[in-house]
């Protein structure tokens, strides 16, 4: 396979409540990538995800061509998934050899729906979307079946809210973030027995970009560059009851096929929008007690809907430049409870 | 260099208004079985899935790739949803081909579909939003000014639209997976036609249609014992510009040109009048039929309209386009765009019956979308690149 390195992240603030529109948020976040990817326009290739269902209207990608830039005419293409796709979709066209560098950019905002219910639409529209079942009540059914299942208990939970919390002190894009107690987090109700607020992802509006560049152009220009090593993705049966919501096996087997068990992985940022799905990654991921997962909060604490699945591949890269990590795994998720699932291995040499 | 791909099964549904005998699923297995029977292999064969579709607005389901994971066998393996407006389907084709050239995958299932009768496609493009300009005027009142700008410019002849649609009408006659066939559709019938965007009448307008088309796409190496030779793709090309920009183009969208040019350009295609045999070229209103011509190569600016004038589009012309009967007989706009890709791979591949073209050996496949900015197409061949 071609080197293929992730040179530059940007991302919004992850407002919960952003007044601008979705061109207005993407722009900047754009422009910053770019800036600081010392590549100059036009790219080789540019892929972008996003989805109409947050938008409420068809070709949501449409307008965002524009914050992008697209004139003169540019090789362009889109995925209606999460960003993380988007990027898999621009280190397949480098592979191909008929591009070098490569802008990925996604975008969500989710805060004029109600997004719980706006994923219920995501589902079998003729069987199990008539229910009505939102997204928060599902992530619950799966908690309760790992529960019981694993031993852990409700506070376990809470200490990943905690945790994610903390770390997230030192994200400024961060939604949630500071020091929480336990005790406290736990003496909260719960909103779909087992989960309570705090094991759910924050809604928030948002955007990521990122510059892919191979080989001995990304060692030009950066001087750190985050090498993807492996990244693949697998997805499952779509019906909860035709799969084992206490384990995931496309997680498991994506990590096979990208290699994540080759070598010693410092830090996970996984795209686990429930605190219970967290542990559910790790287990799959074969990921042991030194590792250090989502040192940025993760999307417990910052969850823009089609960009959070790339913004931990972003996180992951930013861990490689600054030399807390060699080798980092990133991780994005889309579906309800974890129906599929993207692992990437980013390396520093 | 890139791996080599070829094309070894094609399959599409019968393109019809409703398609209430079947799901969505349902719809879109009967293109991938028909496409796994064309190429001798079954589901287990397939490495990855790619699925495009136009908005997801048309059925209502939210990317409907999670709930078809299981009826399209992509369980356990990668599975991708590609969505770039009307073009949709030809990039997802070129998604899919992407996979076998990076030497990632061997044997890729790609699908495209829409079920517009889950909705009213015509309306959902154009939704009224806050804070923007509204529209809602459906794709023909989008594109009738266009097309009403070609004339001025070109000095075209009034019915040349009318003898792309008679033409267009009449070869869809020959394709049994057409949605319109309809042999009282004469020049007269055509013409008399209520107007609906004017200068775009009914008979020259797309119909709204359900409907799936699939292909199995491999590598070299994996190329099963063929019922049939594959068709090779030669080169692909995409090309996207912005949707409010002053120094737009609209009528001759320059993507649409660079496109042409790339596509052309890596097939080492230097006169495409002369060298292409067949071309499936997106025409979703009569007219754009002259104005594709001209915007891809195959006519001088302003000339366009005299191929179709002159015959030479015809299915016995020097250069047939649409011999299917086109986007104006069938279509399922996610679909629309594969199935132009897939038409043209049947033209190289002998298999497309009462409409195919006679020793043909190098065809376009062209799809567009948005308001004229985005583009994708490939050149397939029947011998290898």
């Amino acid at each position: 396979m071609r080197e293929v390195a992730i040179v530059s992240f940007a991302q919004a603030p992850n407002a919960r409540r952003e007044l601008r529109n979705e061109v207005e948020i993407l722009m900047p976040v754009v422009q910053e990538a770019v800036a600081r990817s010392g590549i100059e326009r036009p790219f080789d290739f540019t892929c972008s995800g996003s989805s109409d269902f947050l938008q409420g209207q068809p070709f949501a990608f449409v307008m965002a061509l524009d914050a992008a830039g697209a004139w003169p005419p540019i090789p362009e293409s889109h995925v209606e998934m999460d960003g993380a796709w988007a990027l898999y979709e621009a280190w397949v066209k480098i592979q191909t050899g008929q591009a070098e560098t490569a802008l990925v950019y996604a975008f969500g905002k989710s805060s004029p729906g109600d997004l719980p219910e706006v994923l219920a639409t995501q589902l079998d529209p003729y069987v199990l979307a008539p229910l009505w079942p939102d997204a928060v009540s599902l992530a619950a059914l799966q908690a309760r079946a790992y529960l019981e299942k694993s031993g852990h208990s409700e506070r376990d939970l809470a200490e990943v809210a905690a945790r994610s919390r903390r770390s997230a002190k030192s994200n400024p894009n961060a939604t949630v973030s500071g020091d929480y107690e336990v005790e406290k987090l736990l003496a909260t109700p719960h909103i779909a027995d087992p989960l309570r607020v705090h094991d759910c992802a924050p809604v928030c509006d948002g955007a990521v970009a990122m510059v892919l560049v191979a080989g001995d152009r990304a060692r030009k220009v950066c001087e750190r560059p985050a090498w993807i090593r492996g990244i693949d993705h697998r997805i499952e049966p779509h019906s909860l009851g035709a799969r084992d919501l206490t384990v995931s096996v496309s997680t498991r087997l994506a990590a096979e096929k990208a290699g994540v068990g080759r070598g010693a992985v410092d830090v996970a940022e996984l795209h686990a929008p429930f605190t219970h799905q967290e542990l559910i990654l790790r287990d799959a991921l074969g990921l042991g007690a030194n590792v250090k997962v989502n040192p940025s909060g993760g999307a417990l604490c910052a969850n823009p809907m089609m960009a959070a699945g790339l913004a931990r591949i972003g996180e992951a890269a930013s861990r490689i430049w600054d030399g807390s990590a060699r080798r980092a795994v990133a991780h994005a998720t889309s579906g309800p409870c974890l129906q599929q699932n993207l692992v990437c291995v980013l390396e520093g040499a | 260099m890139a791996e080599r791909c070829a094309i070894v099964g094609i399959g599409q549904t019968h393109h019809t208004a409703r398609r209430d005998d079947v799901s969505i699923a349902g719809l879109l297995r009967e293109a991938a079985l028909r496409a796994l029977d064309d190429a001798g292999l079954d589901w287990p064969d397939v490495d990855a899935v790619v699925i495009g579709k136009a908005p997801d607005m048309f059925e209502g389901v939210m990317m409907p790739e999670l709930y078809l994971a299981d009826a399209l066998g992509a369980v356990g393996k990668p599975m991708l949803r590609v969505h770039t407006a009307g073009s949709v389907g030809g990039s997802t084709a070129i998604v899919a081909a992407s996979l076998i050239q990076a030497g990632i995958h061997e044997r890729v299932l790609t699908v495209a579909f829409e079920k517009q009768s889950e909705s009213n496609a015509m309306w959902a493009l154009t939704v009224k939003t806050p804070l923007q300009a509204a529209v809602v005027a459906g794709a023909g009142g989008y594109f009738a000014p266009l097309v009403r700008g070609y004339m001025q410019r070109s000095g075209a002849p009034e019915d040349t639209g009318i003898r792309v649609a008679v033409k267009d009408r009449a070869n869809a006659l020959k394709n049994p997976y057409a949605h319109i066939r309809d042999p009282n559709l004469t020049f007269d019938a055509i013409a008399g036609s209520p107007m609906l965007w004017d200068p775009i009448r009914f008979h020259e307008t797309c119909p709204s249609s359900d409907g799936a088309c699939a292909m199995v796409l491999t590598s070299e190496r994996a190329i099963p014992r063929p019922k049939l030779a594959p068709a090779w793709v030669h080169s692909m090309a995409m090309r996207s510009e912005p949707t409010q920009f002053a120094g737009q183009e609209k009528i001759n969208p320059v993507s649409g040109q660079m496109c042409a040019k790339e596509v052309y350009s890596k097939a080492g295609i230097t006169d495409p009048r002369r060298e292409i045999d067949a071309a499936e070229i997106y025409v979703p209103f009569s007219w754009f039929e002259p104005m594709w011509m001209e915007n891809l190569g195959f006519a001088e600016v302003g000339q366009g309209w005299k191929m179709t004038y002159e015959g030479a589009t015809a299915l016995d012309g020097d250069l047939p386009v649409n011999c299917s009967g086109g986007v104006l007989s069938s279509n399922p706009i996610g679909a629309s765009g594969m199935l132009r890709f897939a038409e043209a791979a049947m033209q190289v591949r002998g298999q497309a019956g009462e409409h195919q073209v006679d020793g043909a050996k190098i065809a376009l496949g062209h799809a567009y979308g948005g308001g004229s900015q985005f583009f994708s197409m490939w050149i397939v061949g029947s011998a290898r690149p």
